[in-house]
C-alpha cells in the first residue's frame, strides 16, 4: 500500500511516518512542499493520502480527486462512507484521509487508526510544549513584578512575593494576573 | 438563558456579519454567545460542519448545494436560512495581461475585455501555453461567475483555457510566480496581489452579474431544526450587523475588528477599501470607487431567494456536465430557506418580499416589488450579457447558454 503524507510540519510528518512504518507492506512518501503538490501525487500514485485539516491545499487536492474520478484510480474521501465513527475520529484528530475507491476497509482501518493516534500524540506534545512555554512566561512576569516591588517599595524578595499573593487571594485572582497588572502599570508610568 | 453557537469561517471580508454580530453585542442581545472557528480551506470548514465541530458555517453558496446533492462527498442535507452577501469578488490578472485586456485606472467593460481576452486565449493556446485561471473552489460562485463571463465572450473554459483551484492566501503568490495568469477571489486577496505588484484588478464580479449570490450561512438541516429559535435570533443579530457594516461612520472600527489576528489577520487599510466599495486597481494608483462591490444589507440582500439556489444548480449542471433533473433542481431550491428568514424577521419591520423566487437578471432599473412587510425596491440585477434566468424553465435557460 502506497501512503502519501502531505504535511508542512516536518515534525508531525515524521511522527506519523514513524508510526506507519510499523505496519507491514506500507510504502510511505512525505510531501512537505506545497509547490508541485499535484504533480508529486500523480507521480507517487498513492492508495491513500493523509492531509492535516489545517492545510490550505485541501481544496486543491479535492478538486484534483474530483477530476480524477474519470481516471482508472478514482479517489474518494475517507475509508468507507458508512464508517462514520472512524471518519469522526479522524476529523477530531485533525487529519483527513483520501483513499482509492475499492480498497478493502480492513486494510485501511488499522492504518487510519494508527494515523489518528499519531496525530493525537503530536497534538498532546504540542500542547505540553505550549504549557511549558506558558509556565515559563508566567514565571518571568512574576519575577519582573517582584523586582519592581523590591525597587520601588524597598521590599525584600519574600515580602514582595507575599504582597502579591495576598492581593491575589483578596481579589480572587491568580498571582500571575496581579504580576501582569503591576508590570503593565509600571510600564505605563514610564518605568523600564 | 444564553445559547452557544459555533460558526466556522475562512478569513475573508465577507465573513463580516457573524463576526460583527458577535463583536458589537447584537448576538448577545438575542441571548446568543457566538464562538468563531477559523480555518484555511473550505474542505475543513465543511468537515467541521458535517461532523458537528461547528453548528453553522460561512460557506461558498454552491458548496451548500453540492453537499446536499452529494457531489464530492456523501450527500448530507444542508440548509441556508441567510445569505451573507452578494458579490465582493474580483478578477485580478498579471500585469502584461492587464496591458492587453484592461484600461488603465478603471475597471474594464466585461464585454470589451472579454473579446480581447478571447483573442489572447486563442494565441496562447496556439502557442502551447494556454491561459491559466485560478479559482478558490470548484463549487464556488467565483468559478461560476468567471466561467459565465468567459463562455459569454466565446471562450470555452475547459477547452480554451485551464482552470485550477488556488487557496485564497496563495493567490498573490500564484500570480507572481506565473503559476496562473488570472485569479478570481474575494477580498482582501485581490488587493494583496495588487499591492505586491503581482497583478491588476480588471473586473469586479458584480460587473458580470450585478446581484450575484456569494457566501451563505449554512447548517445541517437537522441542526437548523433543533436550534431553530437560536438561528432566528442569529438572523436578527446579523441584520443589525449588516446595518452597522454599511454605515460609513463605522468603516474604520469595523475594518479594525476584522483585521484582528483571530479573524482575518490582515491589513485594516485593505479591508477598509473593500468595505467602502473602493478598490486599488493597480499598485501605486488611487483607489477607485465601484458602488455595490460588496452588497451585504440593502434590498433585503440577505433573503435566501430560491431562484438564486436554482441558478447555482443550473451552473453546476452546466459545468460538471450533469444530467438536468427536476428532482435535483427542486432539492437545490429547498436548500435555501426563505421560510426561516421570514419567521425570524416577521414583526421587526425589516423588509420581507412576498415572493420566494424571482426571475434573476430581469431588472434594469429600480423596481418596487411586492412585500410581506416594509417596502422593497430592487435595482439593476442584470447579467452583463443581458440573459435572464427564469427558475420555472431551467432546461430552456441551459439550452440557451453558449
Amino acid at each position: 500500500m502506497r501512503v502519501a503524507i502531505v504535511d508542512e510540519s516536518a515534525a508531525r510528518a515524521s511522527i506519523i511516518e514513524e508510526g506507519l512504518s510499523a505496519l507491514d507492506g506500507c510504502e510511505i512518501f512525505v510531501i512537505g512542499e506545497r509547490h508541485g503538490l499535484l504533480a508529486r501525487i500523480a507521480e507517487i500514485g498513492p492508495d491513500i493520502v493523509l492531509m492535516d485539516l489545517g492545510n490550505p491545499s485541501r481544496d486543491v487536492l479535492e478538486e484534483y480527486f474530483a477530476v480524477s474520478r474519470a481516471l482508472d484510480r478514482p479517489i474518494a474521501m475517507f475509508v468507507d462512507e458508512s464508517d462514520e465513527e472512524s471518519i469522526a475520529a479522524s476529523v477530531e484528530a485533525g487529519v483527513s484521509a483520501y483513499v482509492v475507491d475499492g480498497l478493502a476497509a480492513k486494510r485501511i482501518r488499522p492504518l487510519l487508526d494508527l494515523a489518528v493516534r499519531r496525530f493525537n500524540a503530536f497534538a498532546r506534545l504540542q500542547s505540553d510544549l505550549d504549557e511549558v512555554k506558558g509556565k515559563l512566561a508566567e514565571r518571568e512576569t512574576i519575577d519582573r513584578a517582584k523586582r519592581i516591588l523590591m525597587d520601588s517599595r524597598g521590599f525584600g524578595e519574600p515580602q514582595a512575593y507575599g504582597e502579591m499573593r495576598k492581593a491575589a487571594m483578596d481579589q480572587g485572582r491568580r498571582i500571575v494576573d496581579i504580576a501582569e497588572a503591576i508590570v503593565t502599570a509600571h510600564e505605563l508610568m514610564g518605568g523600564k | 438563558m444564553t445559547s452557544e453557537l459555533t460558526i466556522g469561517f475562512l478569513p475573508l471580508v465577507d465573513a463580516c456579519l457573524p463576526i460583527l454580530a458577535r463583536e458589537h453585542g447584537f448576538a448577545e442581545e438575542e441571548g446568543i454567545s457566538l464562538r468563531m472557528v477559523k480555518d484555511v480551506s473550505w474542505a475543513t470548514v465543511l468537515d467541521r460542519l458535517l461532523y458537528g465541530h461547528s453548528d453553522a458555517a460561512h460557506l461558498v453558496a454552491p458548496l451548500a448545494i453540492a453537499t446536499t446533492l452529494g457531489r464530492g462527498r456523501p450527500a448530507q442535507s444542508l440548509s441556508v436560512p441567510f445569505v451573507l452577501g452578494l458579490n465582493g469578488n474580483a478578477v485580478t490578472v498579471r500585469p502584461e495581461i492587464a496591458d492587453v485586456i484592461g484600461v488603465s485606472g478603471k475597471l474594464t467593460d466585461p464585454s470589451e475585455a472579454g473579446a480581447k481576452l478571447a483573442l489572447l486565449a486563442r494565441e496562447r493556446k496556439f502557442a502551447g501555453k494556454p491561459l491559466r485561471f485560478g479559482v478558490v473552489h470548484r463549487h464556488s460562485s467565483h468559478n461560476y461567475m468567471l466561467r459565465y463571463w468567459l463562455a459569454s465572450c466565446g471562450i470555452v473554459p475547459d477547452r480554451d483555457v485551464e482552470m485550477e483551484t488556488v487557496p485564497p492566501p496563495f493567490c498573490a503568490d500564484a500570480l507572481e510566480s506565473g503559476d496562473v495568469d488570472a485569479i478570481c477571489v474575494g477580498e482582501p486577496w485581490n488587493s494583496v496581489a495588487v499591492e505586491k505588484g503581482a497583478g491588476r484588478i480588471v473586473l469586479a464580479t458584480a460587473q458580470i452579474w450585478r446581484r450575484g449570490v456569494e457566501k451563505v450561512l449554512a447548517m445541517r438541516e437537522p441542526v437548523l431544526e433543533q436550534r431553530r429559535s437560536t438561528v432566528e435570533g442569529l438572523i436578527r443579530a446579523m441584520r443589525k450587523a449588516g446595518k452597522h457594516f454599511i454605515d460609513p461612520e463605522n468603516w474604520d472600527v469595523n475594518a479594525q475588528i476584522l483585521s484582528r489576528s483571530e479573524y482575518l489577520d490582515g491589513d485594516a487599510k485593505l479591508i477598509r477599501h473593500a468595505i467602502s466599495d473602493r478598490l486599488l486597481l493597480e499598485a501605486g494608483g488611487e483607489p477607485v470607487e465601484y458602488p455595490d462591490f460588496m452588497f451585504q444589507y440593502r434590498e433585503a440582500a440577505n433573503f435566501p431567494w430560491v431562484s438564486q439556489a436554482q441558478w447555482l444548480y443550473s451552473q453546476m449542471v452546466r459545468w460538471e456536465a450533469l444530467e438536468y433533473s427536476i428532482e435535483d433542481a427542486a432539492k437545490a431550491g429547498r436548500v435555501f430557506r426563505p421560510d426561516v428568514y421570514r419567521s425570524a424577521l416577521s414583526g421587526t419591520g425589516d423588509p420581507l418580499p412576498s415572493a420566494n423566487s424571482k426571475v434573476e437578471g430581469s431588472l434594469t432599473q429600480p423596481t418596487a416589488v411586492g412585500a410581506q412587510q416594509g417596502d422593497i425596491t430592487l435595482s439593476n440585477n442584470r447579467f452583463f450579457d443581458g440573459r435572464v434566468f427564469d427558475p420555472a424553465d431551467i432546461p430552456g435557460y441551459l439550452a440557451s447558454l453558449p
